[in-house]
């Protein structure tokens, strides 16, 4: 009898309330892919799928779609929780994401032969702590991104280190509401990008030894354009020298090498407070998109993009874009560490190392009917443009990385 | 249709059975079990949803063999699909051409091929509706061909087989997880079938005109069957129907899944199904966005009257999970289908920039 009513009564709270969070342990070892990707499916809203020490030897892509699951390893480093791809048959990337409130932390994913940790449509994802690195650095065999959430809603990167992806390290493609900061990038084309996006704060990261330290672009073509809204401050953006490694054909394969940030086609974009030095070609790029398109609805010119309050080291030595070296050798061997197409409108330089215009107000004329000018600092250079407010991401995302 | 032989006749010969079986007054017709159907259960076996006759992969009397006259590239396995709809009712086809499945419908569809355990599948899929909507399950089958295990993480089996031509093959064929099954049967975040849709659905032994002997098993399944009737576009049946339209119908069914704005490539901007009108959309000219590597240092799509030129061509024709398109389901080349879709290029005017 008393055994009955316990029974009972372990039924009806099974009823009353939602099953309580547990944590599944999955451990590295024999058949890892499918006692990982069971643990995956398995798990519940409130869950955490908890891996193991140790390698994690994988052959398939994994895949996560339940909403408010927790993956955690036991550390990013060697030592920790390293998913390993390198024996992968099947699949486009290491991890897709495509279920809400998910958050990633604590593990490693190296050698994916495709992306490396993708999320689509998942919203309000948090990236925390996690590695994502092709182990023999920059190769062109390599995937494209590293960690690539895209189409959603409230997008928290945070201490991440990404190495070796063959387009951009850390890269977030048509959302809204995003933060990527105190990570690194390194040896990656793009470190850090942003793309088709709205509203984004990339702050606190350091990019080095990529092609380009921090990309904002907005292509034609795809569901969502018209990016703007970008703040990129406080950022540590040095020594982006790695020649391109990016397969021809993706548009970061045209990122001259040598280059810290660089602004296409966006609006509104403010670019702040950053330490940005040693880059060939210049230390920071506004320019329109260059290529033909046929769409209406899209607007290749960069607008209301200021720089201001930067600290400039050397740049502009060894310019890897085109006629860029007729154009240092005009200015008397150097290109200063700013440059501007000419293309778009309202486009403010605060910093007073030295910026110059191209005055090509068509992005798609070629260097051949450039007609550069230096371009005049202007002293209250934020007021020149709108202002943007900080992204502000749900407290419950923020709680997550605390 | 030509090789796909053991699974299908199989079939048949069960739907052929069933009309002989009531004509005698025999035992009569045996059912699905709509009670697991229709609950959240997600059974070990696949035997505990009576879609086969114990013991083996021979379906029910009761359920609807139909085909696909251009079907999805799954290396080169035959593909035995059925409809399970719940007793007494019947489904609909839709304005769109889709067809609409009731409640405690079950699709089901075999791999195998004929050189491999005899022609017995090697893994069923069922995607079952149910009230919290779609619901995809993996199964592989049990060495013994009785029955097949669950297997929702999906797994690699190493199969060997001869094609029709005499070409032997050893791959490492992926059944998909219960994930992946999503990531290609997902539209705008909601697990729908893909195949069943007029103008692509064939049911055996039923004419163009909705005439033969498979009739009365259609009238018994749908609410209107005549809206079944009409031209399919078989991708390799040259004399039916013009290489665009073969091509846009490969395209359609083994692409557009995910490449569609509801789909889950929706990010590409890439749009391959059969309605889509904008060349750009298409592809043709179109500058890849997130295809890494898999742009073979091309720079377009489809590069018009190039197919070497023409990412889509160099994707195909790869094997290497970080280049290969479609991402899931492909370990093997379809050369049949490449050379469709080389010659559906190149015979596109050239781009005059």
């Amino acid at each position: 009898m008393r055994i009955l009513r316990s029974l009972i009564s372990l039924g009806l709270l099974g009823l009353a309330t939602p099953a309580a969070a547990k944590t599944i342990p999955v451990a590295a070892g024999d058949s890892a892919q499918e006692r990982l990707q069971e643990a995956l499916i398995k798990a519940e809203p409130g869950d955490t799928v908890q891996l193991g020490k140790g390698v994690f030897k994988l052959t398939d892509g994994l895949s996560l779609a339940v909403d408010g699951v927790t993956l955690r390893g036991a550390g990013a480093g060697n030592d920790g929780s390293v998913l390993d791809f390198s024996g992968q048959l099947g699949a486009g990337e290491g991890l897709l994401v495509t279920s809400d409130d998910v958050l990633l932390v604590d593990f490693a994913v190296v050698n994916s032969k495709g992306d490396g940790i993708k999320s689509k449509g998942a919203d309000r994802i948090v990236y925390h702590r996690l590695r994502v690195e092709w182990l023999a650095g920059p190769r062109e065999s390599n995937g494209a991104y590293g960690i690539y959430p895209v189409e959603a809603s409230d997008v928290l990167v945070d201490s991440v280190y990404v190495r070796g992806a063959s387009d951009a390290g850390i890269y977030v493609g048509q959302s809204r509401n995003i933060i990527v900061r105190d990570s690194i990038a390194v040896e990656n084309v793009a470190g850090i990008e942003i793309e088709n996006s709205y509203n984004a704060d990339v702050t606190g990261n350091i990019a080095t030894k990529n092609t380009g330290g921090i990309l904002v672009f907005d292509l034609p073509n795809l569901p969502q354009m018209g990016g703007r809204d970008v703040r990129v401050f406080d950022n540590i953006i040095t020594g982006n020298m790695t020649p391109n490694f990016a397969p021809k054909g993706n548009i970061v394969a045209s990122v001259p090498t040598g280059t810290g940030v660089l602004v296409m086609a966006n609006r509104n974009v403010h670019v702040f407070d950053n330490v940005i030095e040693d880059h060939g070609t210049v230390n920071v790029m506004v320019i329109g998109y260059r290529y033909p398109f046929e769409d209406a609805k899209y607007d290749p010119l960069p607008r209301n993009v200021v720089v201001y309050g930067n600290q400039h080291g050397r740049a502009g030595f060894a310019p890897a874009m085109e006629g860029g070296t007729e154009l240092a050798a005009a200015l008397g061997g150097a290109l200063p560490p700013m440059l501007w197409d000419g293309s778009g409108a309202n486009i403010i330089f605060g910093d007073d190392d030295g910026a110059i215009s191209l005055g090509l107000a068509d992005p798609k004329a070629g260097m051949a009917a450039a007609m550069p000018t230096p371009v005049v600092p202007i002293e209250d250079a934020r007021a020149a443009v709108p202002t943007i407010s900080p992204v502000v991401l749900p407290a419950a995302m923020e709680a997550k990385v605390k | 249709m030509r090789r796909r032989a053991v699974l299908v006749a199989a079939a048949l010969a069960v739907a052929a059975l069933a009309g002989g079986s009531a004509l005698v007054g025999a035992a009569p017709a045996a059912q699905v079990n709509q009670a697991v159907i229709d609950s959240d259960a997600m059974p070990t076996k696949l035997s505990a949803f009576g879609l086969f006759q114990p013991g083996g992969s021979v379906p029910i009397s009761t359920v609807l063999p139909y085909e696909l006259a251009t079907p999805l590239f799954s290396d080169y396995a035959d593909k035995a699909r059925l409809i399970a709809l719940p007793a007494g009712q019947k489904a609909v086809v839709g304005p769109d051409g889709r067809v609409q499945f009731p409640l405690g419908t079950v699709l089901v569809k075999s791999f195998g091929w004929t050189s491999v355990n005899g022609g017995r599948p090697v893994e069923t899929r069922l995607l079952i509706h149910r009230a919290s909507g779609w619901v995809a399950l993996p199964y592989i089958w049990d060495a013994d061909g009785r029955d097949a295990t669950l297997k929702v993480a999906g797994g690699r089996l190493p199969i060997r087989f001869t094609r029709a031509n005499g070409d032997e093959h050893s791959i490492s064929y992926a059944v998909p997880n219960k994930n992946q099954c999503k990531d290609c049967h997902s539209q705008n975040g909601a697990i729908v079938p893909i195949g069943p849709r007029v103008g692509n659905l064939v049911f055996p032994g039923v004419g163009k005109a909705g005439a033969g002997a498979g009739r009365a098993a259609l009238a018994r399944a749908f609410t209107n069957p005549a809206a079944l009737a009409g031209p399919v576009v078989r991708w390799d049946d040259a004399r039916g129907a013009s290489l665009d339209s073969r091509a846009r119908a490969y395209l359609d069914v083994n692409c557009a899944h995910c490449h569609s704005p509801g789909g889950s490539a929706s990010n590409s901007g890439l749009f391959l199904g059969r309605d889509v009108r904008d060349a750009k959309a298409l592809g043709i000219g179109k500058r890849p966005v997130a295809a890494g590597r898999g742009s073979g240092g091309r720079d377009f799509a489809i590069a018009p009257g190039d197919p070497d030129a023409s990412i889509l061509i160099y994707r195909l024709e790869n094997t290497d999970p970080g280049i290969a398109m479609p991402e899931l389901g492909r370990g093997m080349v379809h050369r049949e289908g490449a050379a469709l879709l080389r010659e559906w290029i190149a015979s596109m005017p050239k781009a005059t920039s």
